[in-house]
């Protein structure tokens, strides 16, 4: 299972443990890290793994690690390097037939034709135009060797769905989505949290104390905060349906051209 | 321009009581529904609106969609709503929306997921998905052109599917002047056809989704209308509550053992509810036994009704597995091995008659085969007309018979034991998907007979393993020839052995095959089963066919108990194999005197990963045989 702990990987975790109690999952959590992720992030993912008592498989680009790609020095090579080509890596090196992604169909144009198991080629790309097609509630699970299968247990949440679900279950989630004052740049309208001493100032910058919080998580560096008082769930809830922009609009990766989505997922992006 | 379109509006309850909120949406019913129409009936462009009336579209993605329009939109300065639902990038370049997309959407009363199909090419494939989970379908009329084919076409898949619930959206109403007549006709000729087919309900809306009119908001220009616009009909149209009522059915997903002391059956319940004290009936085993637990999410629960997933954990230690179906002990559900069923054709191949495939219906997967159908439907006038075979977007009635029997109930009654998929067994694909209509004979009588002496005892009775030695390449490439070798060289070693060749098969079993490729493959299947059987008896089968389809090659590996099956490739190239031409075959079907040659008129698909593969153009036929022996005896000295 493909576990990235933001709240979508909490939701999926959950209902993976309660479909399975009172026995475990018999399957492991996989986390490609970047090594930029929020401190809390690190925190709560290996609290979560060792709560459900599920083995935590985490995979860096040895690559990325070794030529010290970061998000400050090289741009969308950071996402492509830690993110694509880690997880290519990792589902590589343990060989997985399936891997569980949190993805949902509400999300992005392109997500809303992902079938709910989706089969890709060795080399991990999708051709949206070869999909099986998916009838009642029965799955095709069945792979070539060389090819696997992503599975999309979350396809048909919404975002409101996910949020009255963690507040219906009671479930952990990271700090990071609620208000709190935290150590803040402004950066060309987009607010980044300075998380830790690896944080490159640009010149005139200096940490500014702001009540922030996020949507979503992602590499630190690269995830836009929004001001915010909102530090319980029914706040944040209220929050984001009186918001008036759509929830990836944080994330830098989906801006770079319109489809650009398909794009990085045709060549392997989850 | 920009004034006229409002981006999404939150609910005022949400800024004034956020709790109340949530719990009302909490609450909210879920209606999925499909909308079905060509691709000129403006249906991507009615989607779009709905989504942007209701207010399910954000600030950001209105001002995306602005820029979309003028650049790609077909509105000229003003905004293009399909592009709103036509995701991917090949679509937009092509102005055609090409697969099935779900879009989400909610309001103060209800929340939504529109599966949208294209309305041309693919139509049948796509629109049978899509239907499938849908409680309701939107089936879109151009006013100007009123009932055609494809209305009848698209009515048609969707009572198949079993939706019975109609909107009929009679689209574009601004061009035909809001004329209540133009309305009327519409109606009227339609109701007369669906009554005919069998949808119980058709609610008619004049609407424009271009203007928006009928669709949220009640159009001023149609003031002769006086029904529900098409979102507060959908608001209200009851929702199925679900087979709550029926007897209890849990297909097992999984066996639960996460330590020695407990063992639990964990599934979805398809119908019916379950509690702790019912007696159930495993099928297909028939043994009965009652209800220790129910555990939902690993708590002690006192009931669980249907749809809810579960782990049941029962009174006795009755034999269970995946596939099986725990059910009410008084009213379980039928198994059998064969039935009559509705397939809808899904893939470029054809379906080939005989051919092995596997079905999958609820949790549980076999192999099976289909007769040639019993008709095909032609969806736009409903008629049955006759076919060998079903192509890509065919829908037909065939006999299908399992491997195994398999539990299952008529679609009709259950979408969940009634539903099922084909899955080619080379490729993987899903092929077709099924409904099963009436079972062909009651399976629960006949009974595989358990036997004394078993196939273990035959074979170790003759101090060796039973084998199936599959030798397959074209005409001409040496399988005979070898094959007969390695009979000669096992029989003097003191084994016993069969050798099955095609040519002498074809001359007895077989001689009322063809060699289209329907009869190609019932060939195969039956020197399969006589096989199986010699190995049964403990032989060491040895079978010299073509056999040039994966598909045939992998039912019959099926079909043989795991590492007694070696696939050996004698691999000669076509022009060597056409050069020796031993028997003058070649010759004759380059004059066209033999219809369907392998390798010549009929494709061969080589071995992808066989047990053995002999080059015929480096070793010789006495060395090939050599290796095979020592191959098979090998393997036998260890394992003895």
């Amino acid at each position: 299972m493909l576990y990235s702990v933001g709240k979508d990987s909490a939701v999926m975790l959950h209902l993976a443990r309660k479909a399975f109690a009172p026995g475990k999952p018999p399957f492991p959590l996989l986390h490609v890290d970047t090594t930029w992720k929020f401190r809390d992030m690190y925190a709560l993912r290996d609290r979560a793994a060792a709560e459900a008592g599920m083995e935590l498989l985490v995979h860096r680009n040895p690559e990325a690690e070794a030529q010290g790609i970061n998000p400050f020095d090289h741009g969308s090579r950071h996402t492509d390097m830690w993110k694509t080509q880690g997880l290519k890596q990792a589902l590589d090196k343990y060989g997985f037939d399936a891997a569980f992604g949190g993805a949902r169909r509400d999300e992005e144009k392109s997500r809303a034709k992902e079938r709910i198991i989706s089969v890709r080629s060795a080399s991990h790309g999708w051709d949206p135009k070869a999909q099986r097609p998916e009838l009642w509630r029965l799955y095709n699970t069945r792979v070539a060797a060389g090819e696997s299968i992503r599975v999309f247990p979350l396809s048909n949440w919404t975002e409101l769905d996910i949020w009255q679900y963690i507040l219906a279950e009671n479930i952990e989630i990271v700090p990071l989505y609620f208000a709190a004052p935290r150590p803040t740049v402004e950066r060309d309208g987009v607010i980044l949290m300075v998380d830790d001493d690896r944080f490159k100032f640009q010149s005139g910058e200096t940490p500014v104390e702001r009540s922030i919080r996020f949507r979503t998580l992602g590499c630190y560096p690269l995830t836009g905060a929004v001001e915010s008082e909102a530090s319980t769930l029914s706040d944040v809830i209220q929050e984001m349906l009186l918001t008036t922009t759509s929830e990836r609009q944080g994330r830098a990766i989906d801006h770079d051209s319109s489809g650009s989505m398909e794009k990085k997922k045709r060549e392997g992006y989850f | 321009m920009t004034s006229a379109f409002h981006a999404y509006a939150p609910d005022a309850l949400i800024a004034t009581d956020i709790d109340a909120y949530l719990d009302t949406h909490a609450h909210k019913s879920l209606l999925r529904f499909i909308t079905c129409g060509s691709v000129d009936d403006g249906k991507s462009t009615l989607i779009g609106r709905l989504l942007h009336d209701s207010r399910a579209v954000f600030a950001d993605q209105l001002a995306a969609l602005e820029a979309d329009s003028r650049r790609v939109g077909t509105q000229g300065q003003n905004i293009d709503f399909a592009l709103l639902v036509d995701g991917l990038a090949a679509e937009r370049e092509q102005g055609i929306t090409i697969d099935v997309a779900y879009r989400f959407f909610a309001t103060e009363k209800r929340k939504f997921i529109v599966a949208d199909t294209p309305g041309h090419e693919q139509y049948t494939r796509n629109m049978v998905t899509g239907a499938s989970t849908a409680d309701l379908a939107v089936i879109l009329v151009d006013a100007r052109k009123g009932v055609l084919t494809q209305t009848r076409r698209h009515s048609h898949l969707v009572r198949l599917v079993g939706i019975r619930r109609v909107v009929l959206a009679v689209n574009k109403m601004d061009l035909v002047d809001h004329d209540p007549a133009v309305f009327e006709t519409i109606v009227a000729e339609y109701r007369a056809f669906a009554s005919a087919i069998g949808i119980d309900e058709v609610v008619a809306i004049p609407l424009s989704g271009l203007s928006g009119a009928n669709v949220v908001d009640p159009a001023p220009a149609m003031p002769w209308y006086d029904g529900p616009t098409l979102l507060a009909h959908l608001e209200q149209v009851p929702v199925e509550a679900g087979r709550a009522d029926a007897p209890f059915r849990l297909p097992v997903q999984w066996v639960s053992r996460p330590d020695l002391d407990f063992r639990g059956f964990a599934g979805t319940i398809v119908g019916g509810s379950v509690a702790p004290g019912d007696p159930v009936r495993i099928v297909p085993s028939g043994r009965t036994t009652t209800v220790a637990r129910v555990l939902n999410a690993g708590r002690e629960a006192a009931r669980a009704v249907a749809g809810e997933a579960v782990t049941v954990v029962l009174a006795d230690e009755v034999d269970c597995s995946r596939g099986d179906v725990i059910a009410a002990a008084a009213s379980p559900p039928e198994a059998a091995d064969a039935f009559v069923a509705t397939i809808v054709w899904m893939a470029d191949t054809a379906l080939v008659p005989g051919r092995g495939y596997l079905l999958k219906l609820g949790t549980r997967t076999v192999g099976a085969t289909l007769k040639a159908p019993q008709h095909v439907l032609d969806v736009d006038s409903g008629a049955q007309l006759s076919a060998d075979t079903l192509q890509l977007n065919d829908i037909g009635v065939a006999e299908v018979y399992a491997d195994v029997p398999i539990v299952f109930e008529p679609y009709e009654q259950s979408t969940d034991l009634g539903g099922f998929l084909l899955i080619d067994r080379a490729t993987n694909a899903t092929v077709a998907a099924g409904m099963i209509g009436a079972p062909l004979r009651r399976a629960q009588n006949v009974h595989w007979q358990s036997i004394d002496v078993t196939r273990e005892a035959h074979a170790a009775q003759k101090g060796q393993k039973a084998r199936v030695l599959w030798f397959t390449g074209l005409s001409g490439a040496g399988k005979s020839t070898i094959a007969n070798l390695v009979e000669r060289k096992l029989h003097a070693l003191g084994r016993h052995t069969f050798l099955l060749d095609g040519d002498n098969i074809r001359q007895g079993l077989n001689r009322d095959l063809g060699f289209s490729e329907a009869d190609r493959v019932e060939n195969i299947r039956r020197v399969g089963e006589v096989a199986k059987l010699m190995a049964d008896a403990g032989l060491i089968v040895l079978t010299a066919f073509i056999s040039p389809f994966r598909a045939e090659r992998e039912l019959v590996r099926s079909m043989i108990p795991d590492g007694e099956f070696m696939e050996i490739f004698v691999d000669t190239p076509l022009e060597e194999a056409e050069k020796r031409d031993v028997k003058g075959l070649y010759a004759k079907a380059r004059q066209g005197q033999i219809a369907d040659f392998t390798g010549v008129s009929s494709p061969y698909e080589a071995p992808e990963q066989p047990e053995l593969r002999i080059d015929t153009t480096r070793e010789g036929a006495e060395a090939a045989a050599e290796r095979i022996v020592e191959q098979v005896l090998g393997i036998w000295s260890y394992e003895l």
